[in-house]
Formats: structure tokens, sequence, C-alpha cells
């Protein structure tokens, strides 16, 4: 199965949003890298390759789909890739799609078996997505 | 040889960990201005992390360009921000170039110093997606990396070419005061941003500075 892994400059953050890809996904593969060692607001690019070689271990080589917020999370994920074997690399794929919504959509599409560009594709519907009604616009 | 290599750069880590605190108010108050306002305090906080792990023996420290890697790396993990990326991979970047390019008698230090110098501004350049002019850490970098790769051409001493690239970061620095900051949470602030020093720039040119410091102060090489 695709496993997820969460992106952000708060490990808050990520605990609320893991619990709701859980609860909307059970049985999926999720990991979080959130905030800056010592628990300050921010990104930390060893916590996020420990995120990323944790999923790759339990994906059974479906690969990796990877979330983020904002900044600086970019900056610590490339370097978090840098130290990948060009193997692991290639099965982890990156996405634009916002964080809360992109993660649930793709949860949701991985723990029905999709492959990793399935899953990917379904996160970055989140972008068209409308959340409200037209009329309460 | 890489002994006294080793120690310049511990010198330099804990002389970098003290200015960084003396200063982290006013790095953080230029931060207020332009940024999110944490430059200071994050700084401060990683620096002192690097030497509170180097005083305990927990960073690998075998010679002078393992203990940079560490450092840099545990910057990675505690500067939270921007600058922890961009800090952190420099300094391992330049630690790397120190490890390729070992001391010894078919280079001289200067020469060295100034290729450390460059791999960590390319670092900079390529992870930031930026050039000179941005209103960054560049500008006080690349002068830096200028002046340092002059004075080895002309075969200057390892302390003046050090303090070249100082005096050059310093100038950097403060020419970013009329830049539009084109990069970071500064930009967001478009033409408001002109009339800031850029806090990036500031810590550079005091991290330089700290380095032609220590480099001044004892016999060093690299």
């Amino acid at each position: 199965m695709v496993g997820l892994v969460l992106v952000a400059h708060s490990q808050r953050l990520l605990d609320g949003l893991a619990a709701m890809v859980v609860q909307a996904a059970p049985g999926i593969v999720v990991s979080t890298a959130g905030g800056a060692e010592g628990g300050s607001l921010g990104t930390s690019a060893p916590a996020v390759e420990a995120s990323l070689r944790a999923v790759l271990a339990a994906d059974g080589g479906d690969g990796v789909l990877c979330l983020l917020d904002l900044g600086s999370a970019a900056m610590a994920l490339e370097i978090a890739l840098e130290a990948l074997a060009p193997e692991d690399r290639a099965r982890v794929a990156l996405t634009e799609a916002p964080l809360v919504e992109g993660a649930i959509l793709a949860a949701v599409e991985a723990a029905s078996g999709a492959p990793l560009a399935l899953v990917r594709a379904r996160a970055e519907e989140a972008c068209r997505e409308p959340k409200l009604p037209a009329d309460l616009l | 040889m890489s002994d006294r290599r080793r120690r310049l750069i511990a010198a330099w880590l804990r002389r970098s960990a003290e200015v960084l605190h003396e200063r982290r108010t006013w790095l953080t108050d230029l931060d207020a201005a332009i940024g999110d306002g944490d430059h200071g305090i994050n700084l401060d906080r990683g620096f002192g992390l690097v030497v509170a792990r180097l005083e305990a023996g927990e960073l690998e420290a075998a010679d002078g360009a393992r203990l940079l890697e560490a450092a840099g790396r545990t910057i990675l993990g505690t500067v939270g921000g921007a600058s922890g990326a961009l800090y952190g991979r420099a300094l391992a970047r330049a630690g790397a170039s120190l490890a390729d390019h070992p001391p010894g008698p078919h280079a001289r230090p200067a020469a060295r110093a100034a290729t450390a110098l460059a791999a960590a501004a390319q670092s900079v350049v390529a992870l930031g997606r930026s050039a000179a002019g941005d209103k960054t850490m560049l500008d006080a970098l690349l002068p830096a990396v200028a002046a340092a790769q002059a004075a080895a051409e002309k075969g200057r001493s390892l302390e003046a070419a050090l303090a070249a690239a100082a005096a050059a970061a310093a100038a950097g620095a403060q020419a970013t005061v009329p830049l539009i900051a084109r990069r970071g949470r500064a930009s967001y602030l478009g033409e408001r941003s002109i009339g800031h020093l850029d806090p990036g720039a500031a810590s550079t040119a005091l991290l330089l500075a700290a380095l032609a410091e220590v480099a001044s102060t004892r016999r060093p090489e690299l």
C-alpha cells in the first residue's frame, strides 16, 4: 500500500492531521515530520529523512506520497531527498496538494490499493474540489 | 596539520555561538522588520546546541572537515526555518569541500578556504534558487567568496584571505539596505522591504567576521 509522509512546521498540527487521516483510512501507513528538534516551530531535514525511510520500509514497495505545508518545508524535503539512494528516491512522489485536504483524499485512495500515480492525482484534486456550497460563498 | 584545521573550525564554531548569542536580539529585530522575527533566536539556539554537543564529544570530530559537516547536520535538525536549511547544508557542503582538499603542500590554505566558501555559497544558490541582489545571505556570502578567491590568487595568507572575506561580507550586507527582497518572507513586503538590512546577510557577515577573528589570533590551518 502507498504510504504518506506529512511535513509541517508544527508537530501538533500533524498529530491532529494524522488522527484525521487514520480515521478516514484505517490501516494507512503514515509518518509525520513536524517542527524542529527540541519542539520549536519549523521543519527538520533529518526528521523528514527519517519519516521517508520509515514509510519506504513499510510500503511493500508501492511508494510514498509526500505532502507539505509552506516555506522552508520544501527545503527540508529537498535536503532529505538528496540523502536517499536513487532507487528509494524513485519511489517518492511529491505534490503541491494542500496538506490537510490532500492528505485525506490521498489516504482514502491509498487504502483502496491504488498505485502511487493515482494516489498523487487524487490528492491534487483537492485543489479543485469545492469545500463550500456555491450559494454560501 | 589536520589537528590545526580541527582547532580552527572548533574555535570558529565557539566564537560564532558567542557572537550570535550576543547579537540575537539585534538579528531578531532585523527579522521582525521584514520577516517572521525569529532569526536571532533560531541561530542562537542552533549554534548553542552545536557547541554544547561539541563540548560533550557528541559531534563527529575526527578532523575539522567532519566536524563542520556534523555541525551542519545539527543546524539542519534544530534550526527550523529556511535559515536552518540554508546554513546547515552550506556548512555540510563546506565541510565536504575541506574533506576533498586535505591540508598539504599541494595547495595553500587560502585557496582551500576560498574553495570551501564557494561550496557553501553554491549550496545556498542551489537550495534557495536565489542570486546576488535578491536581498539574502548571498549578498554577503558571494562578495566574501570573490574576496577570498582574489586573495588566494595573489598568494595571500589564510588570515588575510579570511579578513578580506569578512570585510566584503560586511560591505555586502550593508548594501542590502536599499534592495527589494525577492526571496523568503521578506519578499511578501515588496517595496516595503526597502530600507531594511537583510537579517540573513547580517548573520552571514557576523559568521565570517568570527572566522576572520579566530584565524587572526592563532596559527591557523584550513
